[in-house]
């Protein structure tokens, strides 16, 4: 079984983002960038899945900016067999992205996709279900479990009521949640190692896929700031605040 | 063109959501039509008629709508799609599993989670987990938006008689199976949807002390939340993580409990509407955000805070 994992270059998790002073966007220059958090779950997951024997290769695939080749270095680190990366400018859209990874998924004939449940900066939440749409697969988003029996896999989702059990055929879908495992670390020798992976270089435009954005994104902005609250003295006069100005208890 | 609104339902009654999406979707047009997929939902697709925002019901039924499979709903809402200009659902996970495998098929850019109806092809969305925010505008021809039904308020859900139309199921799709759904049976509300959330952090210091966030949220009926440090730290399991990378939740009441409020934590609550930081750290970065903050050891104040609660006459759940 081969299995294709997608990971997306993003800011990392624990910069405070700040928005352009001329409200196209957010600043990226000189701000450090990592592994959207939940791709790194798809990776791992991938990863225990060929060392438990069950998966002869393991693919990883980023689409976006040159330095996204980091990105799938990272994956490759962590144990991924080879990656690919398919150039892009610009904002692209979960819709373009889908596209792209659907001509990935023809010509690499995977029996599995993988990628994090949604990506921490647009928080669109959409390619893996639309890739399996384009693709007519079954999908198994918010996966917390999976496991694979008889050539099929028995998912658990984390839904809003709970959790939530299918089964589906493979070839198929999952997007992965937090939870569903924990990421490992890269050991240097292993960083080392990762130089050596092959890593295969396309242009989006040569994949013949238009990319151009159906969402004009017309301004970004600051939200709203908080405005400053107060220190109180007690708990007293806490749970009085709260009961007598606030009335939210 | 008309709103086709996705009714989200368990086949005998509607999801409160419906109703918070309904508020949208009227923002958008006037004219909202409402689907409601599933198996014997007759009593729910009477509850849908009963919207006042609602001026026409859709029910498709078959036996393999039970239990909600995207695969299954999806080429449904694509078929009635094209009298519509604006598909809406929620953003739960009911609307984020379903909502893009309908706008893939429909060659649609989908607009996700969005707080904001600006204009019906224009809306306002949160980006870097609240810590900005985007305005839109679609130029689709036909629109696919979710909506965070926390940001809209809930129709009303009586009074209304829209009339209830009938359509053809499609075909099951065999490649997915659903075998259970697991609903956590729990006193305590939902962390995603709870009106009071009561938040221990690192200062907890372990996991036994959490029965401390355990008794206030038990007072409060509040759901329990937790940074990333102590979930990290293994004081607690990480389906409380309130933050960028777990949920995003937006109480009436946030309770801070030694959180220093990291920038990822922030992201996920810094929209609540009163936030209270407990924490004997002055200049922890909580305070920042917090409309009232109490600079105490939390293994003091704690307690002090239920005994103050026991002396209310009433507290509102």
């Amino acid at each position: 079984m081969k299995i294709l994992v997608a990971v997306k270059r993003v800011i990392d998790y624990n910069v405070q983002i700040r928005v352009k002073e001329d409200n196209t966007g957010v600043v990226t220059d000189n701000v450090k960038m990592s592994t959207n958090p939940p791709d790194d779950n798809a990776i791992e997951e991938a990863v225990k899945i060929k060392e438990a024997g069950k998966a002869t290769e393991v693919v990883a695939v980023s689409i976006g900016e040159e330095k996204a080749q980091e990105t799938v270095r990272k994956a490759l680190a962590v144990g991924a067999d080879r990656g690919i990366l398919v150039k892009t400018e610009g904002i692209i859209e979960p819709l373009a992205v889908s596209k792209l990874l659907q001509k990935i998924v023809d010509k690499e004939k995977p029996d599995l996709v993988f990628m994090g449940k949604q990506a921490i900066d647009d928080d669109c939440n959409q390619t893996g279900q639309m890739l399996s749409a384009l693709l007519n697969w079954p999908q198994a988003t918010f996966a917390s479990k999976i496991e694979i029996k008889d050539g099929k896999l028995e998912v658990t989702r984390e839904i809003d009521e709970g959790l939530e059990t299918i089964e589906i055929n493979v070839p198929a879908i999952v997007t992965c949640d937090l939870r569903l495992n924990e990421p490992r670390y890269a050991s240097l020798p292993n960083i080392m190692k990762a130089k050596k992976k092959p890593i295969e270089q396309l242009n989006a435009s040569d994949l013949g896929v238009d990319i151009t954005p159906r969402i004009e994104q017309v301004k970004v902005e600051e939200p709203p700031k908080r405005k400053a609250g107060i220190k109180v003295s007690s708990v007293a006069e806490l749970v009085q605040k709260l009961k007598n100005e606030a009335k939210v208890i | 063109m008309s709103v086709l609104l996705i009714a989200e339902h368990n086949n005998k009654e509607l999801k409160p959501f419906t109703l918070n999406a309904s508020t949208a979707a009227s923002q958008i047009d006037n004219d909202v039509h409402a689907v409601i997929i599933g198996h014997n939902c007759d009593e729910a697709a009477k509850a849908l008629s009963e919207l006042p925002l609602i001026k026409k019901v859709i029910q498709v039924e078959a036996a393999h709508y039970e239990n909600f499979v995207a695969e299954n709903f999806a080429p449904v809402i694509v078929k009635l799609a094209e009298n519509y200009s604006h598909i809406i659902s929620s953003a739960n996970t009911f609307g984020k599993n379903l909502m893009p495998r309908i706008a893939a098929a429909l060659d649609t850019s989908q607009i996700s989670d969005i707080i904001k109806v600006i204009a019906p092809d224009t809306f306002l969305r949160p980006i870097y987990a609240g810590n900005a925010f985007a305005t839109v505008k679609s130029k689709d021809a036909k629109k696919c938006v979710t909506i965070r039904p926390t940001s809209f308020d809930p129709c009303e859900s009586s009074g209304g008689s829209a009339p209830i139309e009938k359509a053809d199921p499609g075909e099951e799709f065999a490649k997915t199976k659903f075998i259970k759904r697991e609903e956590v049976k729990s006193d305590r509300p939902e962390l995603g949807t709870a009106r009071v959330v009561v938040s221990g952090g690192r200062g907890m210091q372990s996991g036994d002390n959490f029965k401390l966030i355990t008794s206030l949220a038990d007072k409060l009926n509040a759901a329990i939340g937790a940074s990333r440090a102590a979930v990290d730290a293994g004081y607690i399991s990480n389906d409380h993580q309130v933050g960028q990378t777990g949920k995003v939740v937006v109480p009436d009441l946030y309770i801070a409990v030694g959180i220093s409020g990291a920038i990822q934590h922030l992201a996920g609550m810094k929209e609540s509407k009163v936030i209270v930081a407990i924490n004997k750290d002055g200049e922890a970065p909580i305070f920042s955000v917090a409309d009232y903050g109490l600079e105490a050891d939390l293994f003091e104040a704690v307690p002090q805070f239920l005994e103050e609660l026991n002396k209310l006459n009433t507290i509102q759940k």
